[in-house]
């Protein structure tokens, strides 16, 4: 399992530019924004928040497609299928995988984001923690997008208009757990467990929907 | 023994050359039932008084809640399938996940416009962004990306298994749906109908509401059960063609 991980983890970062491009995709995304709704700052300050989680949710999309279909082209994921531990397990740490090289660099690079947008230190602070909290959530609804699209020649458009309905309510409280630190009246916990809670939940129902998509969609 | 008696029944049924004289012998039966719930619930919603408030658009809800309904339900529907796909490897489940997904979308269709034409009198908006408009959307987007991804492959028994997944996972939507009125707050009036305590609403409109309901239940069965049959008849159109063409190989 630790080498299924490191192997990832190496592909992913050495192919293509690697956790970088995500980076990139996400710098675009959010500095499209501003020529969009004109560089008035207190006007970014409040939006800053959910610019930066739907970046961050459109760029966790970006390698989704290549989750499995890398490994389909090439042939190693019958050998995962056939191996004797459970697909379940290997899928968690595929998606595992998946986050520690392309969700959580978005992760890190969104304090500078923040800074560009105007927020104070709390604000900022608070969007990288649910971020921190709610990505792995995006990895695991991903996952079941890319199996059930695995043996799609053009899977990639299919995957995102499956995943993003799924992942409405990890953004809904994302942000309102973000606006709830700035905001006084607002609780911050309440919005921030409900995202715990809301990946937790994925990290079980995710790995097991991808498996048996996997399974069943085989050829 | 009855209970096993049932299940034999019910695999009978996988047996589509049964299950096609069966749904031509209750196919007229259900078009009568329908088309007479109809005309009764639409006599009796133009009949019923209007509301001393909402006046005569009211009798937009006699359209409106039970194709909301509906939406649901189908999708319940699909997720069932879905289960007897994936589990007992049903024949028939396939075709009628497949079927009912085009029928869910229209009338999820149909409560969201229906819903926009009553918002514009009611609320002065033609649309807002509360929790349940904005769940009811996203369910016709996750009806729409099943029928997309149905679409997207080619070996129909492999497309059922893995949109099979795709419903079950997406079933979550439905309890948000169902509860978004009672979270969060929002311009949606809370459930009037089926709730704890009986309905709170008077029996002047829930008369005519009942039978909608009944006509509109009655009008998507006879719809899937017509889906499944056409997407039968189209599977055997298919491989008879194939049957064809590989015997004009061999002869030539």
């Amino acid at each position: 399992m630790t080498a299924l991980l490191l192997r990832d983890l190496k592909l992913s970062v050495r192919a293509g530019g690697g956790a970088l491009i995500g980076i990139l995709f996400f710098l675009t995304v959010v500095a499209v924004i501003p020529f969009g709704v004109g560089p008035d700052l207190n006007l970014l300050s409040r939006i800053g928040p959910a610019i930066i989680w739907i970046g961050a949710l459109l760029a966790a999309l970006l390698g989704l497609d290549r989750l499995f279909q890398a490994d389909r082209d090439d042939g190693s994921l019958d050998l995962l299928l056939m191996q004797e531990h459970p697909l379940v397990l290997t899928v968690l740490i595929k998606c595992l995988a998946h986050w520690l090289a392309n969700v959580l660099p978005l992760v890190i690079a969104s304090p500078l984001l923040g800074l560009f947008m105007n927020m104070n230190e709390v604000s900022i602070g608070a969007v990288m923690l649910t971020l921190l909290v709610g990505s792995p959530a995006l990895a695991f609804i991903g996952a079941v997008g890319a199996a059930v699209a695995v043996s799609l020649p053009r899977g990639g458009l299919l995957v995102s208009i499956l995943v993003l309905p799924l992942t409405i309510p990890v953004l809904i409280f994302g942000v309102s757990a973000s606006y709830a630190a700035v905001q006084e009246p607002a609780p911050f916990l309440p919005p921030f467990l409900i995202l715990t809670a809301i990946t937790m939940f994925f990290a079980v129902i995710g790995p097991l929907g991808a498996a048996l998509a996997l399974r069943n969609g085989g050829d | 023994m009855t209970e096993s008696l049932a299940i034999t029944k019910f695999s009978d049924l996988a047996n589509p050359t049964r299950f096609l004289s069966l749904a031509s012998r209750l196919l007229p039966w259900m078009g009568g039932a329908t088309a007479i719930f109809f005309v009764v619930g639409l006599y009796l919603a133009f009949a019923s008084e209007g509301d001393y408030q909402q006046g005569e658009t009211v009798r937009i809800m006699y359209i409106h809640v039970p194709a909301a309904w509906l939406s649901m339900m189908c999708y319940s529907v699909m997720a069932l399938s879905a289960i007897g796909t994936l589990v007992w490897r049903h024949p028939l489940a396939d075709v009628s996940h497949k079927a009912a997904a085009p029928l869910g979308a229209a009338f999820t269709l149909i409560a969201l416009i229906t819903g926009s034409l009553w918002g514009k009198p009611m609320w002065g908006t033609w649309w807002v962004w509360d929790a349940r408009l904005t769940s009811v959307f996203i369910l016709f987007l996750m009806y729409l990306g099943i029928i997309a991804l149905n679409r997207a492959m080619d070996d129909p028994s492999k497309a059922a298994r893995v949109s099979a997944v795709l419903i079950l996972i997406g079933f979550v939507n439905i309890p948000i749906i169902k509860f978004s009125v009672d979270w969060w707050n929002t311009l949606h009036q809370p459930a009037s109908v089926i709730r704890m305590g009986g309905p709170t609403i008077d029996g002047e409109f829930l008369r005519p509401l009942l039978v909608m309901a009944i006509a509109y239940t009655l009008l998507f069965f006879t719809l899937h059960v017509m889906a499944i049959r056409s997407e039968i008849w189209r599977r055997r159109i298919a491989t008879q063609r194939r049957v064809a063409a590989r015997m004009a190989s061999r002869e030539s």
